[in-house]
């Protein structure tokens, strides 16, 4: 295996509504920079990989505009995924360990604005006999919550607890959209939104868009003093139906945190792609996180959740954390699909 | 027991707003005052209409406005036979690339009052706009392109012939 | 570089207007079932799944991996869906094949897919975009200008684009899986076919189909124990550039010609017409294949209509391009690109059947999507390197 390194994080700052910025705008001034941070032009990059949603967006080929932001010429080796840019860079991760690529920049893009997410998120759903009763994210999330509170390991308090964690970390985050101090009981005082979740138990509504930008063996070392080495990353799917999960584990991140790696060393920092709070501990039991562990510093998902994009950043997050020599090894996990069917887990690491 | 369900239908209905972003809001304002705008790429000089805030090839954003006539030079078309959906236009239309004067770019119009046999790549067309209280933010201010009678255009060899 | 991949199972659905008696899972599971057991393998032999298709509204199901995992045997497996527009079959093969290449996996699933007939494939291609004027009528309204501007600038005769509708129409009666199979298929009924968007006519134009294509990709050591002979890939590659900008050559695109060159220097070709016996290129109006001989390589600027004229891409001709029927008799979009990649593949294992072109060693499979901006490009061998 070859040793491939995040060397460059970027990402816009999220915001409930980008206005009147389109994609193409968003995006231009966040790829520009990641490729700055690592001192490359893209003709320098060896592939580039994206990830976003046309049903996002609301218009089909909605990515093809993206590329207007690059620069793309000459041609360039360029892919791209109908998921989280999460994984766009494993793609990437693969195209590196190929040998058909030494670098690569990837990037996520979507405006959560445009449509109504909640009810978009529906069509993920098997379209014969799920997703005509549109069922929207928001409520299945709900009915995950109410398995885990009846399984008596957590209580809403402790979901409020997330909450308030996240919007504390988010503080030092200047792209988080959320942030501040709360109060649990004030919270807790406020009504349900879809029972068992409150407001504060789910994600904001994010535009956001994100790049990171990978590199092989010695070109990382040249290029960034403290890679962030990507020591292990595997990513697994369960089934679609949500009546044959156990909703209150999530047995495909134990998979893919096993097959990374994760409990080979000790974890210092962890970034889960957690957009509800009760996620959060359901993520944080299944890649067996101790206490210790510094959980969100970015406040994640929960102080900003740009779809499409919250996933890499997370990876992103972690990855500028161990650079910036504030870790050592760190976690970072992307989910996609209805209450936590896939997830990405991803193991990071300084030299 | 009765037939087999073979099929269901079940309706989809999303509503979005769209973000014409700031390059062509620009465009669709000049249109409401019968301009046509286009920017100038700071790295390679060449002028794009209709505005888009970027110039794809050099991946930089585009701020220098600059306006363009409303007469161009037909680059290549087509003779569209089939209606296209939830349009009033009447089939057989033609289609055509065109380059207005003053851009290096193509964007992609109707061309009318002349009879399909007769559209060619060099022709010079004219703008036909709507009358001016119809103006609204869009492209279709412009009605369609004219033959201004003028001798055909040289062609670079038709590059240049991007649609918009 | 790399491990050495061999594809070893493929599988195709009968390609249709509507099929109408299957699921959407269901139709990515005839595909898939026929790959394993052309492979002789069970679902759990599979280590990973990549699936591929274009937008998600031509059926108005949204990430569809999710709702497929468990019809494709994925659960607990890594599963990726690749969406790079018309080219979108062939990145995906070449994705799957990234996968054994790089050494991550023994053996891989893919599977491409389209079941348009769910939704609408005309609204879906041609729906009003905000801020544009509407005046696009599908796809071949984009590409006949493209068209106009290579029959002007070569000179090629009128009949070329209904001669290459003739061949892949004939060619399909032989390809049991094609959608179209026109048995009184003549140039005259294709001349007396409507006019789409001069000078394209229905019968030069690919039709709208429901889908799938699957492939079993292996690494070397299990490929060469595989019961039937597998196609040894030679070389991936995928290009890219702006749909629009000054100076863009839309007819003959860099990206087209930097993938092609790419592709033959990894598979050591140096004279593509000599050392490339066949070819399945995506060609979904008839004169996009005189462009892709030129884009390619296989002919001069301005000649690639000529190899069309006399001949030299038909089934018996010394470069038969698309000896499945192509794009032009089967089109569920999202599969198309790895139909074609498949068929190249079908050729070098000896596997076409009625189309196969003897002693087919080397073939190439090619894709292109967007605005003629996407392509990815794969060489297949009956020999290892």
């Amino acid at each position: 295996m070859r040793e491939v390194a995040i060397v460059s994080f970027a990402q816009a700052p999220n915001v409930r509504d980008a206005g009147a910025k389109n994609e193409v705008e968003l995006l231009m001034p966040v790829a520009h920079a990641a490729l700055e941070r690592a001192g490359l032009t893209l003709q320098e990059i060896g592939f580039t990989c994206s990830g976003s949603s046309d049903y996002l967006a609301g218009a089909p080929f909605s990515f093809v505009m993206a590329i207007d932001a690059l620069g793309a010429w000459p041609p360039i080796s360029e892919s791209h995924v109908e998921m989280d840019g999460a994984w766009a860079l494993y793609e990437a991760w693969v195209k590196i360990q190929h040998g058909a690529a030494d670098s690569a920049l990837v990037y996520g893009f979507g405006k959560s604005s445009s449509g109504e997410i909640r009810d978009v998120l529906s069509l993920q759903l098997d379209p014969y006999y799920v997703a005509p009763l549109w069922p929207d994210s928001i409520s299945l999330a709900a009915l995950q919550a109410r398995a885990l509170l009846e399984s008596s390991r957590y209580s809403e308090k402790d979901l409020a607890e997330v909450a308030v964690r996240s919007r504390r970390n988010a503080r030092s985050n200047p792209n988080a959209q959320l942030a501040g101090d709360v109060d649990p009981a004030a919270l807790l005082a406020e009504p349900y939104l879809v029972s068992p979740l409150r407001k504060h138990d789910c994600p904001p509504i994010s535009d956001g868009v994100a790049a990171v930008v990978l590199a092989a063996g010695d070109l990382a070392r040249r290029i960034c003093q403290r890679p962030a080495w990507i020591r292990g990353i595997d990513h697994r799917i369960e089934p679609h139906s949500l009546g044959v999960r156990d909703l209150t584990r999530s047995p495909s991140t134990e998979l893919a945190a096993e097959k990374a790696g994760v409990q080979q060393g000790p974890i210092d920092l962890a970034e889960l792609h957690a957009p509800f709070t009760h996620q959060e501990l359901i993520l944080r039991d299944a890649l067996g996180l101790r206490d210790d562990v510094e959980l969100n510093p970015s406040g994640g998902a929960l102080a900003a959740n740009p779809v499409m994009v919250a996933g890499l950043t997370r990876i992103g997050e972690a990855a500028s954390r161990i650079s910036a020599g504030s870790a050592q090894r760190a976690v970072a996990h992307a989910t996609s699909g209805p209450c936590l069917q896939q997830n990405l887990v991803c193991v990071l690491e300084g030299e | 027991m009765e037939d087999p369900i073979q099929d269901i239908t079940t309706p989809i209905r999303l509503d979005y707003q769209y973000t014409a972003g700031s390059a062509t809001a620009k465009f669709l304002r000049g249109l409401k005052q019968g301009r046509l705008l286009g920017q100038r790429c700071p790295k390679c000089a060449k002028v794009i209409v209709p505005a888009r805030g970027a110039c794809a090839r050099c991946g930089v954003a585009t701020e220098e406005e600059v306006e363009v006539a409303d007469r161009g030079t037909v680059t290549t078309f087509c003779v569209v036979h089939i209606p296209v959906p939830g349009s009033e236009i009447k089939p057989p239309f033609v289609c055509a690339t065109i380059q207005l004067d003053g851009a290096d770019i193509g964007c992609f119009h109707l061309v009318s009052e002349v009879s399909p046999d007769e559209v060619r790549a060099g022709m010079r067309v004219q703008a036909v706009w709507k009358p001016r209280e119809e103006w609204d933010h869009t492209f279709e201010n412009i009605r369609y392109f004219k033959p201004t009678g003028e001798p055909d255009a040289e062609l670079e060899d038709t590059r240049g012939t991007g649609h918009a | 570089m790399g491990e050495l991949c061999g594809v070893v199972g493929i599988g195709q659905t009968k390609y249709a207007a509507k099929r109408g008696d299957l699921s959407i899972a269901g139709v990515v599971r005839e595909a898939a079932i026929r790959a394993l057991e052309d492979a002789e393998l069970e679902w759990k032999d599979i280590d990973a799944v990549v699936i591929g298709k274009a937008p998600d509204m031509f059926e108005g199901v949204m990430m569809p991996e999710l709702y497929l995992a468990d019809a494709l045997g994925a659960v607990g497996k890594p599963m990726l869906r690749v969406h790079t527009a018309g080219s979108v079959g062939g990145s995906t093969s070449i994705v799957a094949a990234s996968l054994i290449q790089a050494g991550i996996h023994d053996r891989v699933l893919t599977v491409a897919f389209e079941k348009q007939s769910d939704s609408n494939a005309m609204w879906a291609l041609s729906s009003k975009q905000p801020f544009s004027p509407h005046i696009n009528a599908g796809a071949g309204g984009y590409f006949a200008p493209l068209i106009r501007t290579y029959i002007r600038r070569s000179q090629a005769p009128d009949h070329i684009g209904m001669l290459v509708a003739f061949k892949d129409r004939l060619n399909a009666l032989k390809n049991p899986y094609a959608h179209l199979h026109i048995e009184d298929i003549s140039m005259q009924k294709i001349e007396d076919s409507f006019m789409l968007w001069a000078p394209i006519r229905y019968l030069e134009s690919c039709p709208s189909s429901d889908g799938a294509c699957a492939m079993v990709l292996a690494r070397e050591a299990l490929a060469k124990d595989a019961p039937r002979p597998p196609a040894w890939v030679l070389g991936t590659a995928m290009r890219t550039e702006p749909t629009m900008f000054a100076g863009r050559e839309e007819v003959n695109p860099q990206a087209g010609k930097d993938c092609a060159a790419d592709v033959y220097r990894q598979a050591g070709i140096e004279n593509p017409r000599r050392d490339i016996d066949v070819a399945e290129v995506y060609v979904p109006f008839s004169w996009f294949e005189p462009m892709w001989m030129e884009n390619l390589g296989f002919a001069e600027d301005g000649e690639g209509w000529k190899m069309t004229d006399e001949g030299e891409t038909a089934l018996d001709g010394d470069m038969p391009i698309n000896p499945s029927g192509g794009v032009l008799s089967s089109n569920p979009i999202g599969a198309s690109g790895m139909i074609r990649f498949a068929e190249a593949a079908l050729q070098v294992r000896g596997m076409a059947g009625e189309h196969q072109i003897d002693g087919a060693r080397v073939a190439l499979g090619h894709a292109y999507g967007g605005g003629s901006q996407y392509f990815s490009m794969w060489i297949v061998s009956s020999e290892q390197p």
